[in-house]
């Protein structure tokens, strides 16, 4: 399995650092939660660490790869990324969409198979959109094409994956939904997740490590155990934050 | 939107109404020919028929089938290209290089087969201007491209008018013809056929890039696509498809706009069968329009350009209602 490390990284934009010397390694097995307020950064930081955007310095390691020298293709048979918005312009069907996934790992004029579209339609019953395959993505409502993007994500079959608020315009059911196929993704078949969430508990639910923005490129990262409690959380969000024990770990609330 | 298994039927039903269109538009006119007279018409070349039908008819059906399908699948490309599904050849500026040039060679009397290359040139150049201009120094943008194409495309239209301007009444005609499309001249020269033919194929193999690259830059670029390279093949591909066509028959409207746009309702948008689709459905429009501009007031001929345009308005604004209202 694939990981992803991170080498004196320094990400800025707009003149705003991000995080500065970044030194980490997003290991197989590991589901990391990014936390930060709005507006710090977290969404350039996956870009970075998706090889869309350049560091100002430092380096992103794809499988031991410096991930700028490889090709778009090879990052994307290991890389997968579910963008904060999904807008689809044209019209197409849920089951095509799904299907896209496949792109990377299909030849010039290669077609999709049995074995692909099976792959399509697991994933979209997965995030509960079995039955929705001839539908048009442009009458989804925003969280069905939230759960649509998620799916194509998986059936791109990435060993990391970088989700920039999977839990965007989600009810709670599905948000579990969701979380729990990140969960099932990292524990069953050893691949590695990063997930930027602004719902603190469902990183204290869901993820093993946790990575800090707290802004003019100061950071810090651990696991759960270590990093969230009441101090960190508190001076995170600039906000007093209480804290209950429950039978699954401490969950946080505004005190 | 029709059922999978359905697709390569209709295909084959388009294929088949593209024969019958080239069939129609050889037969009728100003001489309509019955099916006996249109057989031996074919089997003998030298006969009063034989001439009319392979040396005036077919060639201008020909023409008018290939300049339709070059300019659907154009516009399906810039459809792609800009992510707006209402884009169309012609946004970019492509044609109105070609209108200038064309129209400052008539208005210097340039014999008519020399029109040809100067619109072929004319397009390049504009090409060329908008490709350097768009281009700059950054990355790649949709946005940058559009705004540097349509203000280009501006530019070429004031040029235009000041050219109409200044010619003589007895050029005017000619040039207003020509800037509404019309295939009254016009044959199919064997490059233009290439031209058509290997960019159908790359297009067909890219299609699938294409799929991806409607969704977005960004997630094309995630599903494995290096979308700069693709994007620009993408421009220069749809620019020379346009500026083969306007060679041939002007700038006819509405074709590189309706037509991507049936089909993507009929076929849906999986540009796989998308394109196919709209290059044969683009041809049989293309001729069956002007098999109407030359029998419609006949003997008066209209350009092809103002039936396309008569079809294509309304049958827009019922797209577009019928869409709405399916939005809800």
């Amino acid at each position: 399995m694939t990981s992803l490390a991170c080498q004196e990284l320094h990400v800025s934009i707009a003149g705003i650092s991000v995080c500065e010397r970044l030194q980490l390694e997003f290991s197989p097995g590991q589901c990391w939660g990014l936390l930060g307020p709005n507006g710090i950064g977290k969404t350039t930081l996956l870009r970075c660490l998706a090889g869309l955007s350049a560091p100002q310095t430092g380096r992103v390691l794809l499988a031991g790869e410096e991930m700028e020298k490889l090709p778009r293709r090879t990052v994307a048979r290991l890389l997968g990324m579910l963008q904060q918005h999904t807008v689809y312009v044209f019209d197409a069907s849920v089951l095509e969409t799904a299907l896209t996934g496949r792109h990377p790992h299909l030849g010039y004029w290669e077609r999709e198979g049995a074995l692909d579209k099976q792959k399509a339609r697991a994933a979209l019953e997965a995030v509960d959109l079995g039955g929705f395959e001839s539908r048009s993505v442009t009458g989804l409502s925003g969280g069905e094409a939230r759960r649509l993007a998620f799916a194509a994500m998986l059936v791109q079959e990435p060993d990391i994956l970088l989700l920039d608020e999977p839990t965007n315009h989600l009810d709670m059911r599905h948000q579990l939904r969701i979380m729990r196929q990140v969960e099932k993704q990292v524990g069953g078949t050893g691949r590695c997740a990063i997930a930027a969430l602004h719902d603190v508990n469902l990183a204290a639910r869901f993820c093993s490590h946790v990575l800090m923005l707290f802004g003019a490129g100061e950071w810090r990262a651990g696991p759960c155990r270590d990093l969230l409690n009441r101090e960190n959380l508190g001076r995170l969000y600039q906000c007093d934050v209480d804290a209950i024990e429950t039978a699954t770990g401490p969950r946080f609330y505004p005190g | 939107m029709i059922p999978s298994n359905y697709k390569n039927v209709l295909l084959l039903l388009l294929l088949l109404l593209s024969a019958g269109s080239i069939f129609i538009a050889a037969a009728t006119g100003s001489v309509t020919l019955d099916w006996h007279q249109w057989l031996s018409a074919m089997r003998d070349s030298a006969s009063p028929h034989g001439e009319l039908v392979w040396r005036l008819r077919l060639p201008r059906a020909m023409a008018a089938w290939a300049v339709g399908s070059m300019l659907a699948m154009s516009g399906c490309l810039m459809q792609v290209l800009l992510r707006n599904p209402l884009a169309d050849p012609y946004v970019l500026g492509v044609s109105g290089g070609a209108a200038f040039a064309t129209l400052l060679g008539m208005g210097f009397g340039l014999a008519a087969p020399f029109l040809p290359w100067l619109a072929l040139l004319g397009a390049l150049l504009s090409i060329l201007i908008v490709f350097g201009l768009a281009r700059g120094r950054g990355p790649w943008s949709g946005t940058r491209l559009l705004l540097t194409g349509v203000v280009t495309a501006s530019g070429w239209a004031a040029l235009i008018s000041l050219v109409l301007s200044l010619s003589p009444d007895n050029s005017l005609r000619g040039m207003l013809f020509w800037l509404m499309g019309d295939l009254s001249y016009a044959s199919l020269p064997l490059w233009a056929l290439l031209v058509l033919v290997c960019v159908f194929v790359v297009i067909v193999g890219l299609a699938r890039s294409l799929n991806v690259l409607a969704m977005g830059e960004t997630t094309a670029r995630l599903l494995g696509e290096p979308t700069q390279r693709l994007l620009w093949i993408v421009y220069l591909l749809a620019s020379v498809l346009t500026a083969t066509a306007v060679s041939i028959a002007g700038s006819v409207g509405f074709v590189g706009l309706i037509v991507p746009h049936l089909m993507r309702l009929i076929v849906g948008s999986d540009h796989r069968i998308l394109i196919p689709a709209a290059t044969l459905f683009g041809g049989l429009f293309l001729v069956l329009s002007d098999t109407l501009a030359r029998t419609l007031l006949s003997p008066q001929q209209l350009p092809v350009g103002v039936i396309t345009a008569m079809l294509g308005v309304p049958l827009f604004l019922l797209l577009l209602n019928r869409a709405r209202l399916q939005g809800g």
